[in-house]
């Protein structure tokens, strides 16, 4: 590299330049590549050798042998940089490979939490029916007597009253009960809300069942009630039939059969078409409806040549058990975090 | 109501090959649900054979059995006897068959199961060596054909009044084929306890004519004579002004056998429907009671006194009923009496039965009764409901009144009877006739036929109308255009409004027919804030972490001794259940964490390592709820506005809570390390993230209150100055005596406190971009100063530029006195309109140091 290169000899120009070029493409890391860098590019390369005896040359010379180191280094330079940003990618690429982790292993440093199916279950049915223009309505548990029974046509001898399976309050004069379905609420809805009426009203329900693989003493129920001008049983039949496709597919639907219950006349028990039922679809018993008797409108101080309804009620645990295959009500009742971990925040 | 469809059959056209199940489905369609069905319980062969020969051998255990020869029919007899093991007698065709019973003779037909039979309770008979012979089938009795009882032995059939030839069925003769269906009659329905009520329903369902055996204009009665048993009706405390007894009718039979037996095809039915067959007079009684519905009872006349008299029982006076229990009378108790007779007490009568629920041993028919008087009375239902409530008795009779009896089927029943025991026990019916009372003139309703057509939403005609209302009893009288006068049936005492009417023309027109029509409902306002607000808790709950539960609501004063409530706390004011599912869990939670607890400890002990639960649920107090009786009314009242005061006031507040519990790890152990034990900041700043979420702020301040840990609880007071809650760990007594796992952390607020708060926040101007400046200071304080007080004393003293202050450092140790610890802060600075210079940001730094040393002896730790 000592041989003093001759700004002017085009060919050994060239010869060094393509030394350049292959040593840098040789170069197979960056520190050879900082070497050749060195060697082909430092104050003692040939090429920066010939270009500092440009300025000893004559006049007439500088320029042509200007224009050929100026151009070869230039050249040098630009695969230089080339060759540096190839390997600089390479050695980037393979930190990147290094600092590799398990993606696999468990992340689940944050405790997963889970609401109640019931829960879901009851803001599944209130969005539906909120869709449909519907409100949702509360109450309280602890509810009075006229409320829970008089007031829904149970008079104190009906057969009816005797029928459910009360927790009364103490001392029973007091007149309040644990309630035995959500129906007060309706005429709570009635007499604070007044008509026209859209409501429906989720919540818990207290009868004096032992717990067993399908009664508990406290479960839950959605009731519906809509008072109107001109409501029929065929409103009460498409509200069921909607309700239905809502929670059990687009396949199902209600059938009603004739029963009794104090609060409506005429009075059905309903079942849906269960696309989904083990061992085939069928029809299942879901809860009881009918349109709302005259005196529990009266209760309320509207008029029932006027106004006229529907209501229904249905049990949420029985949806829930029938819905996820589930075949005890223990799991339901008994607080394990495992039943709830199942079903996460969607049920 | 169990309904023997061989016995429906006799009322109406119910073809031989009817499929049971399809008519349960029908049934059902009509509002008779199917709760059971009795199908046929035997496979044969079950023959008739007759005894041929018997021999009585005694045996070394003590028993004498009979070793018989019986000729069970071609078909079934062997030609020639086993050679080692002939039978008694000559040979011939027979088989031999071991029975231990003895009311049978030689000559004698009675029923042989043979090798391949199957008894009820899948008991399959093959043939067995007993007492040395080999018996080639059984001799059977009525009770392992589930015919009902034993009494004497084995089935004779000339006992049953039955007959037949050796080999014919056994199982068709003793009706063993019989379908039984059990439907379920809803409790307003009375007439559809009886087999003429589900006649008829039969009838109109399938279109037939009906003869209604219980009409007085179709059936016999008696007329009433001036010389009847005498009865007299004495009601002094009628309820809500119903006399107890508006009708009895009494018929003398006399002459009866009194060694008259039922026939074997009454006992098959009253034992298929359900009840026991007990004498001929008893027996007709409930066969005509199912019959026809109405209750009938029957006195020995010898035994009766001089006259009947119903009456109000006196308070305290004791009766002893059918079933050996003497009960202590209630002044409501309607009684049958009699005057005059035997064992008559101070009243000079005796009380010979509770009205229409049950009679007692007195004057009831016996082994010796030739004369009889029949009671077919009709009682006010409410009367009856009470009496039977009251005393815990539901008999077939209680059952029937309360639900409703026909009040025209007296007399008809009352003869229905005399005349089966005319027939079935001889002895004559006496002219003499009792009638006291007449039944109540028919209800009449006005329907407008567009009434039914607007509340069922399907197109009837008026003479589809009419002819349904005609099918079930109605009589109907068309008063003017497409409207209707509609003479109830006297059995739908159900039946007192246009709407009752509009059921039945729906249901026996077919709930089918009713198109499905979505009504659209008016628009509505959505969820309330309220609901959305419990959403948005719920959820951010279980996104932090915790799993929803669902505890029941009952506790005790033991659950609240465990959680350590000091006597007076509001928390031990319980509202009590009167009937609660147990004695040891009488009371209603007054907050969440009191059942919640449960929950956790179950979930440990079914091996669970770390839990972090919530619920969310009303609680309630007895404080402020009104003493004294509650305000009642009668269905349809609508209550003055005063009166629904009352009503809304007797019903105790019940507000809504959440409250959460972690034990053990809040950060999970793992390959990224050991995890993190739950402390009280856990659950204390859970409770701030809830408030901060809807938008309040609250005041977190220490406090002592159970069951938490005296020095780790924290209060949460609202903006309004209301307690949203507490949050700390539990008491380590605490834990210990709900077996829950040391350092378990807690939570309990109240939600309704919360969304009580107004909304205080305000946007007040656009989001400055010019940069911030940084401060950090760390300052010495006395250990007990809270830190939020610190906190808000630096807020205040550096100024509305302050953005931000974090603590990022607490430290008590060795480098500090006695008493002290340090707290580092961070404040951020900015400013709205221009770039803070750094002495101007350390200024405001100072200002809020100084502060914090006159109020609170601050010292900046260098």
């Amino acid at each position: 590299m000592t041989d003093q290169l001759d700004p002017l000899d085009e060919s050994a120009v060239k010869a060094a330049v393509d030394a350049a070029l292959s040593a840098f493409a040789d170069a197979r890391t960056l520190d050879e590549l900082k070497a050749a860098k060195i060697d082909f590019t430092g104050d003692k390369a040939p090429l920066a050798l010939a270009n500092r005896a440009i300025g000893s040359l004559d006049k007439a010379d500088k320029a042509a042998a200007g224009k050929i180191v100026g151009k070869s280094r230039g050249q040098v330079k630009k695969a230089l940089d080339a060759r540096q940003a190839e390997l600089e990618a390479e050695r980037d690429a393979a930190v990147l490979i290094e600092e590799s982790i398990d993606v696999t292993l468990p992340t689940d440093r944050a405790r997963l939490g889970a609401r109640h199916p019931l829960s879901l279950i009851q803001e599944q049915a209130s969005d539906y029916f909120i869709g449909l223009g519907w409100e949702v309505a509360e109450g309280p548990e602890i509810e009075s007597e006229w409320l829970n029974f008089d007031s829904l046509n149970f008079g104190p001898d009906h057969p009816a009253r005797q029928m459910q399976d009360t927790f009364f309050v103490d001392p029973p004069e007091a007149g309040l009960v644990l309630r035995t379905h959500t129906s007060p609420v309706q005429s709570r809805s009635l007499l604070q809300r007044g008509v026209p009426l859209y409501i429906v009203c989720p919540g818990k329900t207290f009868r004096t069942d032992e717990l067993d693989a399908t009664h508990t003493p406290v479960f839950h129920q959605i009731e519906g009630i809509a008072i109107d001008k001109g409501l029929t049983m065929a409103n009460l039949q498409g509200t069921l039939d909607g309700f239905a496709r809502e929670m059990f597919g687009p396949e199902s639907k209600t059938r009603l059969r004739p029963s009794f219950f104090p609060f409506t006349e005429p009075s059905a028990e309903m079942d849906f078409w269960f696309p989904n039922k083990v061992g085939g679809p069928g029809w299942i018993e879901w809860g009881g409806c009918g349109m709302v008797h005259p005196n529990v409108l009266k209760a309320a101080g509207i008029d029932p040549e006027v106004y006229q309804g529907f209501a229904f009620g249905m049990g949420i645990e029985r949806t829930l058990m029938l819905r996820e295959g589930i075949n005890d009500m223990h799991d339901m009742v008994e607080g394990d975090v495992r039943f709830s971990a199942r079903f996460g925040m969607k049920a | 109501m169990r309904v023997p469809l061989n016995w429906l059959a006799d009322y109406v056209d119910l073809p031989a090959d009817t499929d049971p199940h399809v008519l349960a489905a029908e049934f059902a369609a009509i509002g008779l649900e199917e709760e059971d069905f009795f199908g046929p319980e035997i496979t044969g062969p079950l023959v008739v054979g007759r005894v041929l020969e018997l021999v009585k051998e005694e045996h070394s255990n003590g028993k004498t059995v009979n070793w018989c020869r019986v000729d069970v029919g071609p078909e079934h007899n062997e030609d020639a006897d086993d050679p080692k093991d002939p039978q008694p007698g000559d040979e011939g065709p027979s088989r031999g068959i071991i029975c231990g019973a003895h009311n049978f003779v030689v000559g004698d037909l009675i029923v042989a199961c043979l090798p391949g039979a199957v008894l009820p309770g899948d008991f399959q008979i093959a043939a067995r060596k007993t007492y040395g012979h080999k018996s080639d089938g059984m001799i059977c009795s009525a009770k392992e054909l589930g015919l009902g009882e034993d009494h004497d032995g084995i089935i004779v059939l000339k006992n049953l009044g039955l007959s037949g030839e050796p080999g014919d069925d056994a199982i068709a003769l003793l009706g063993l084929d019989q379908v039984t269906l059990d439907v379920n009659v809803t409790p307003d329905r009375g007439y559809q306890l009886s087999m003429r009520g589900i006649a008829r329903e039969y009838a109109q369902m399938k279109g037939q004519s009906f003869t209604d055996i219980g009409s007085p204009t179709v059936a016999e009665v008696n007329a009433p004579t001036d010389d009847g048993f005498p009865v007299v009706i004495e009601d002094s405390k009628p309820i809500d002004g119903n006399v107890g007894c508006d009708q009895f009718t009494a018929l003398q039979v006399t002459g009866l056998d009194p060694a008259a037996t039922t026939p074997f095809w009454m006992q098959r039915r009253l034992i298929a429907a359900g009840m026991r067959p007990i004498s001929l007079t008893v027996d007709v009684t409930n066969y005509v009671m199912l019959e026809l519905g109405q209750p009938l009872h029957a006195y020995d006349t010898a035994l009766l006194g001089e006259e009947i008299v119903v009456r109000r029982a006196q308070a305290g006076e004791k009766f002893t009923t059918l079933d050996d229990v003497e009960r202590t009378l209630d002044a409501e108790d309607l009684l049958i009496t009699d005057r005059g007779g035997q064992g008559s007490d101070s009243t000079g009568g005796k009380i010979i039965g509770l009205a229409g629920v049950m009679g007692g041993a007195a004057v009831e028919v016996n082994d010796e009764t030739t004369d009889v008087v029949i009671e077919s009375a009709h009682f006010d239902p409410i009367s009856i409901a009470r009496t039977a409530r009251r005393h815990k008795l539901s008999s077939e009779a209680s059952r029937r009144f309360e639900r409703g009896v026909d009040p025209r089927l007296g007399p008809v029943a009352a003869r229905r009877c005399a005349d089966l025991l005319v027939e079935l026990a001889g002895g004559t019916l006496s002219p003499a006739t009792t009638q006291v009372g007449q039944a109540p003139e028919p209800t009449v309703i006005e329907l407008p036929v567009k009434r039914v057509d607007s509340l069922v939403g399907v197109d009837y005609t008026t003479a589809e109308v009419t002819g349904l209302l005609e099918g079930i009893g109605a009589v109907i009288e068309v008063i003017g255009k497409d409207r209707l006068a509609v003479t109830v049936p006297s059995w739908r005492s159900d039946i007192t409004a246009d709407v009752d009417l509009i059921e039945e023309v729906a249901r026996t027109g077919g709930y089918d027919r009713i198109p499905s029509i979505q009504p659209a409902a008016r628009a509505g306002q959505g969820m309330t804030e309220a609901q959305r607000t419990r959403r948005r808790i719920s959820n951010l709950l279980a996104a932090d972490g915790f799993t929803e539960v669902l505890s029941y609501p009952f506790t005790s004063d033991k659950r609240d001794d465990q959680l350590r409530l000091e006597a007076d706390d509001v928390r031990r004011k319980h509202i009590r259940l009167a009937n609660p599912m147990s004695e040891d869990l009488p009371l209603m939670r007054t907050n969440l964490l009191s059942t919640l607890v449960e929950l956790v400890a179950r979930n440990f002990g079914r091996g669970a390592k770390d839990v972090a639960l919530f619920e969310a649920g009303l609680v309630s107090t007895s404080a402020g709820l009104p003493a004294g009786p509650g305000p009642r009314h009668l269905p349809g009242y609508h209550p003055s506005d005063a009166e629904l005061e009352e009503v809304y006031a007797s019903v105790p507040a019940q507000p809504y809570h959440y409250a959460g519990i972690i034990s053990g790890n809040a950060e999970m152990p793992g390959v990224w390390g050991k995890g993190r034990k739950a402390e009280a900041t856990d659950v204390i700043d859970t409770v701030r993230r809830i408030a901060e979420t809807n938008g309040l702020e609250v005041t977190v301040e220490a406090d002592q209150i159970a069951p938490w840990h005296p020095g780790r609880a924290a209060k949460f007071v609202l903006a309004d100055g209301q307690t949203l809650g507490h949050a700390g760990e539990l008491h380590p007594k605490a834990c210990e005596n709900l077996g829950l796992p040391a350092r378990t952390v807690a939570f309990e607020i109240d939600l309704d406190a919360l969304l009580a708060q107004e909304d205080l926040r305000a946007w007040d101007g656009a989001l400055s971009t010019y940069p911030v400046s940084r401060q950090d200071v760390a300052l010495i304080v006395d250990a007990d100063l809270p830190a939020q007080t610190l906190a808000a004393t630096l807020r205040e003293g550096a100024g509305e530029e302050l953005e931000l202050l974090e603590t990022f450092d607490l430290y008590t140790g060795d480098q500090l006195p006695e008493g002290k610890k340090s707290l580092a802060f961070r404040l951020t600075f900015r400013t709205p309109d221009r770039t803070l210079k750094a002495d101007e940001a350390s200024a405001m730094r100072e200002a809020a140091t100084k502060l914090a040393a006159e109020r609170h002896g601050a010292e900046v730790r260098s």
